[in-house]
């Protein structure tokens, strides 16, 4: 048995949970490739064209593994840390089994829903059922890879509070969805161009996710999302450490089109760029904006010293 | 009653004559009845909200804005499983940055588990108000938002064949009115047997097979007339029989929510949020029923019903069942929306031949 994951939404969420969690039990699996352009066009074919940037990306690589595997990875997630998710995380196994009804797809997935407490676990362990495999198997495979999915987590946050501490470059706090900074084609090209202009970029994303959203309520009491009260945390707790804050959103996150606002308008002291991406391969205009907000940046620490 | 407060609800289709029986009966305070929504009432809206926020949040922000103006002082926002959790609190910041003065009752900070939480949000309406009255007023209030639903589905599906035209629709307006002056549960109940024999005894002329055509589509949008350009009016004077389950009665009052997930499960397993199930289980629903076509209308950006559309596509295939759909915005042009529905009549009559 194969098993495919793709490389896009929340595996960049859980990735060593998922790939433990299979090491462990000795299933193979394959992970689609980084995201590309072919991987964007395919997926484009398939969503109708309201639809997000991050699901065309999704379906894209649905369709580049429909026919490399036997089984195609793609949980449900409703709840996440006590908040809910966006609602395309619960229509997930719903879009593509109805995008992709002709192709026969078969599709693994664990179910993560309502407000009882070992929730994950119980979805794993439904899951583990669904495969024929022992309890007890699971529960060892699903611990190990909890465990190494917290550590990693940590060593992630960890490296990026040291760089908060100890760089003296300008830093710039990305306030960007996991499935978006860690994506080939949408984040990765801004963090490069970043780092070329000599600015250390902190990813809001990778930083403590229970203390940030905790911080959060102190910011907005009702932002129903889990991962934008990540973010929203995040921002309240460093915003003092860093220079200034780059919103990366593609077009048209629902969530983020109303927390965004809400953020520029809780936040006014604090320089803020906007930043939406399209599935357009132009990066000037990027590149250009980025250009200035640092130059802004830069007059304004050096007005500082002086 | 307490004159200083004057309370407002977004507009929302023909709802607010009910709310104004809870607010002025149950809570003691003075009711808005917000001004039918125009151009300027979006224009306001969009000017003064972020870019690609669904369209309800611009007509909403648009609605509240007219009523601060008209002197309203404490308005209010309910909550959903979608984007509309986040609808009130927005709204409350984008209002307080505009330098309006206002109380704000937002139902999405409501813990609903704690009724000291219950209790003290509604107070932010009128301090001195008393619960019973409250609860003695929500019977009524439930049964007009149910009297309402039901001549609105009776007026939908028969007010393209009417005799004498507006008849149906004078009487509607004139029920409306008469409510706006009810402040008993008996003089309510009087209203509604009078009106609804009236509604009845209205003559309707209508052929024994006529096209008939089901509304699908977001919460807002399929309810409130003008954000979706009056299709309903339009398809009745098309002389088409309009059928359309989504409204409060169904979706809250007398929840179908078990009975739409097993519809619905067919093509969606799981609850695919919001009011997406009802759109899919509805269209299922007037597929096997064997009604001419059905249309799709949603806002811009609506997550749910863009998962749904894709769900959609498939009953359309299925069941070979013609699907328009629609989808709004705060600039779609009215002529492009006219030609669209005029060629899927037609094409629904040369069906039907």
């Amino acid at each position: 048995m194969k098993i495919g994951i793709p490389r896009a939404l929340l595996y960049y969420k859980n990735e060593k949970l998922w790939t433990k969690f299979f090491d462990e039990l000795g299933i193979d699996y394959i992970i689609s490739p980084e995201t590309n352009k072919e991987i964007i066009d395919n997926g484009s074919k398939y969503a109708i064209d309201e639809t997000c940037l991050p699901i065309k990306i999704f379906l894209g690589h649905i369709d580049y593994l429909k026919d490399k595997c036997d089984y195609i990875f793609i949980p449900r997630i409703e709840y996440a840390l006590n908040s809910e998710t966006c609602l395309n995380f619960r229509a997930q196994y719903d879009l593509v089994k109805n995008t992709f009804r002709n192709y026969n797809l078969k599709i693994l997935f664990y179910n993560d829903y309502g407000h009882k407490k070992p929730r994950e676990f119980r979805a794993f362990y439904k899951l583990c059922k669904y495969l024929k495999i022992k309890k007890s198997l699971g529960k060892y495979a699903y611990r190990i890879a909890k465990q190494t999915q917290f550590y990693y987590e940590m060593f992630r946050s960890e490296t990026q509070e040291n760089v908060i501490k100890n760089s003296k470059k300008i830093k710039v706090l990305v306030l960007a969805h996991a499935y978006n900074v860690g994506d080939k084609y949408v984040g990765e090209p801004i963090l490069n161009m970043l780092k070329k202009l000599d600015v250390e970029p902190i990813i809001a994303e990778y930083l403590d996710a229970k203390k940030c959203i905790k911080t959060s309520f102190k910011v907005t009491k009702t932002l129903p999302w889990a991962y934008n009260r990540h973010l929203v945390g995040a921002l309240e707790l460093y915003k003092d450490l860093v220079d200034g804050v780059i919103l990366v959103t593609t077009y048209p996150c629902g969530p983020d089109s109303m927390c965004n606002e809400m953020i520029i308008r809780q936040y006014r002291d604090v320089p803020i760029l906007s930043l939406t991406i399209d599935a357009q391969d132009a990066t000037a205009g990027i590149e250009t904006r980025l250009e200035s907000f640092v130059d802004i940046l830069n007059f304004k620490r050096n007005g500082r010293n002086e | 009653m307490n004159n200083e407060i004057l309370a407002c609800f977004p507009q929302w289709g023909s709802y607010s004559c009910a709310f104004r029986y809870l607010f002025e009966n149950g809570f003691g305070v003075k009711y808005l009845t917000p001004p039918p929504i125009t151009k300027n009432t979006i224009d306001l809206g969009s000017k003064n909200s972020p870019d690609y926020v669904c369209t309800p949040f611009k007509y909403c922000l648009g609605c509240h804005i007219e009523a601060l103006n008209n002197g309203a002082n404490c308005l209010m926002q309910i909550y959903g499983s979608c984007r509309l959790n986040y609808y009130g609190e927005l709204e409350e910041k984008i209002l307080k940055d505009m330098g309006y003065n206002f109380n704000f009752f937002n139902m999405a900070e409501i813990n609903f588990k704690s009724p000291k939480s219950i209790m003290n949000h509604l107070k932010i309406v009128n301090p001195n108000m008393s619960i019973l009255k409250v609860a003695s007023a929500l019977p009524t209030t439930i049964g007009i938002i149910k009297t309402i639903d039901k001549m609105e589905d009776y007026i939908r599906k028969n007010v393209g064949f009417e005799v004498n035209k507006n008849e149906m629709e004078n009487i509607f307006n004139e029920f409306k009115q008469k409510l706006d002056k009810t402040y008993s549960h008996k003089e309510y109940k009087k209203l509604k047997k009078e009106y609804l024999k009236k509604l009845y005894s209205v003559k309707i002329d209508k052929p024994k097979r006529p096209i008939r055509v089901g509304f699908v589509g977001d919460y807002y949008t399929v309810q409130e007339p003008f954000s979706n350009y009056f299709i309903e009016k339009e398809l009745e004077n098309m002389g088409i029989e309009v059928h359309r389950e989504m409204n409060l009665t169904n979706t809250i009052i007398n929840s179908k929510y078990k009975k739409v997930r097993k519809i619905s499960k067919k093509y969606a397993k799981f609850n695919i949020g919001a009011t997406a199930n009802y759109t899919v289980a509805e269209a299922l629903k007037y597929a096997k029923n064997g009604l001419d076509g059905i249309i799709h209308v949603k806002c811009f950006g609506c997550t749910p019903e863009i998962n749904a559309q894709t769900i959609l596509q498939n009953i359309s295939k299925d069941h070979k069942v013609p699907i328009l759909y629609f989808s709004f915005d705060s600039q779609t042009s009215e002529t492009g929306v006219k030609t669209r529905l005029e060629a899927f009549y037609d094409m629904l009559k040369a069906k039907k031949k």
